[in-house]
């Protein structure tokens, strides 16, 4: 681990956690966490499953709190925000992309319809045509639609909220790979010309190797590795090493 | 009807017992007590009863209708242990709720203000608020469980409490006015409401009778609607934290 020399080299980190542990009914899932996300960089975060990804996601959305440590975004503690204004400004792509009850329109203006606005129809074909789905969904029934096409209505959503920093969560692990590649460069492309922070959960090592400017690796509720590509190459962790196997490079 | 004949009717008591003995239902602990429990605590009611209609005075009189809304509380908190101070929320619930109700009968000079009247009509308010209370809390809490992902979504997006399970709030409220709702449309066709009977029964006028049924069927309208509503919006902002996040819940 660098924290010392990345701290002082790059300071401005989005998303500072420093100790920060989460557990359920005495069970750790995340354990003494310290670590940062750099701004305006994409970070993969990647591990095997149950390490606590997902659970450190949400800990960064604010939609649960660590029982230790503190998380500060833009360099400000998070229980000092309220909530709702670190959930829009922190926004989340949700793994198994939950839709409210309704058509794909109505679940597509629920950021708006949040804050008493409304999403118009030409707002809603835009946005249908930026994650690459036809228009003609809009009026279809959000839960008949299948996991790819929920993925991305769940990506078109979260990105109506205009968050400076998105965390993604496997968004693309039901996609075939041109729908893949197409979220890829989306992402990409918010992140250049945006300077949009992103954390993106990818259990594909390929897609991390891909899109990642910097990393995390988590095993077991703890983050064992955290850089650039050969920071995590270089790694001693036992775990890291069998995790990665050179696929970064 | 005399208690010896009255010990007749014990009849009714040992059929189901017979019953669940020979099918092996395992109701026959649960059916003795509640036969004992019915026996004792009515007849005490009556002793009281007599007592304070007697006395007919205010003091006594409240009292009793306030041991109504306690017993009615206590009854009903067990199934609300997911929500944080159910206890005083069911309080504040039935208190608003017979309040309203007795100050539109004895304001506008619907009943007489006689302990007769304003015990009997309270009884069946309480009662009827207390069961509506706990079909409420029943669906609301499964409610929410069962669609917590839409909740966690709408608060991860930026949605208040409020917002990420007002669905489920309506859903539960509607849901538990239902059966009110439902039994008051067939009142008469399939079944006497029991009150009636009893009036008619104690030989009392059919059709005067009948006029006191309609004014508990629409009191007891109102306090369905109510019920619900007041304890809704009572309760569902203690099933997050102070960080606006949604406490797991403990559905029996
Ligand atoms: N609310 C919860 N209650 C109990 N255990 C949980 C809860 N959330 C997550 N876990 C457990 O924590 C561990 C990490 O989960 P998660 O963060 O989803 O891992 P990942 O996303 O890396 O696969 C898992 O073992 C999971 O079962
Ligand atoms: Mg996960």
């Amino acid at each position: 681990m660098n924290l010392e020399t990345s701290n002082t080299s790059t300071p401005s980190c989005a998303l500072v956690l420093d100790c920060v542990s989460y557990g359920v009914n005495h069970t750790d899932i995340i354990k003494k966490v310290s670590g940062q996300f750099p701004t305006g960089k994409i970070t993969a975060l990647i591990g095997p499953s149950g390490a606590g990804k997902t659970t450190l996601l949400k800990l960064c959305n604010g939609l649960i709190s660590p029982i230790e440590g503190e998380i500060y975004i833009d360099g400000k503690r998070i229980e000092e925000q309220s909530p709702m204004s670190v959930r829009r400004h922190v926004g989340i792509v949700l793994q198994n992309s939950p839709m409210v009850q309704g058509t794909v329109q109505d679940n597509l203006a629920l950021p708006l319809q949040l804050r008493g606005k409304t999403l118009s129809d030409e707002q809603a074909i835009a946005t249908m045509d930026r994650v690459g789905l036809p228009s003609s969904l809009l009026t279809r029934d959000a839960r008949e639609l299948s996991g790819g096409q929920k993925q991305k209505v769940s990506i078109a959503r979260t990105l109506l909220n205009q968050s400076k920093i998105l965390l993604l969560d496997e968004i693309t692990a039901s996609l075939d790979p041109s729908s893949r590649q197409e979220i890829e460069d989306l992402i990409v492309k918010l992140n250049e010309t945006e300077k949009i922070t992103i954390v993106w959960i990818t259990h594909n090592l390929e897609q991390a190797n891909r899109i990642g400017e910097y990393f995390w690796v988590m095993v077991d509720g703890e983050l064992r590795e955290e850089g650039n590509k050969e920071d995590v190459n270089a790694s001693e962790d036992e775990d890291v090493k069998r995790f990665v196997k050179g696929v970064l490079s | 009807m005399s208690w010896m004949t009255l010990s007749l009717t014990l009849i009714f008591v040992f059929i189901p017992l017979l019953l669940s003995k020979t099918l092996n239902l395992g109701l026959e602990r649960d059916t003795i007590v509640a036969a004992l429990r019915s026996t004792v605590q009515l007849i005490a009611v009556g002793f009281v009863l007599k007592f304070v209609f007697d006395s007919e005075h205010a003091v006594f009189i409240m009292l009793m209708v306030l041991l109504m809304i306690v017993a009615a509380v206590q009854n009903a908190r067990h199934k609300g242990k997911a929500i944080k101070g159910i206890t005083w929320k069911l309080f504040v619930t039935f208190v608003v709720i017979e309040v309203l109700t007795q100050t539109v009968l004895l304001g506008l000079h619907i009943v007489p203000a006689t302990a007769q009247y304003i015990i009997s009509l309270s009884g069946m308010v309480i009662g009827n608020s207390m069961v509506l209370a706990i079909l409420f809390i029943n669906r609301f809490t499964a409610e929410v469980e069962t669609h917590r992902d839409e909740s966690e979504l709408i608060l991860s997006l930026g949605g208040t409490p409020k917002q990420s399970i007002n669905r489920q709030l309506m859903k539960s409220i509607q849901a538990s006015m239902i059966p009110t709702i439902e039994s008051q449309k067939t009142i008469g066709l399939v079944q006497l409401p029991g009150m009636m009977s009893g009036q008619i029964i104690a030989g009392a006028d059919p059709v005067q009778a009948v006029q006191f049924q309609l004014l508990v069927v629409f009191l007891l309208l109102s306090t369905a609607a109510m019920t619900s509503v007041l304890l809704g919006f009572l309760s569902y902002r203690s099933l997050f934290t102070e960080r606006m996040q949604l406490m797991k819940i403990d559905v029996e």
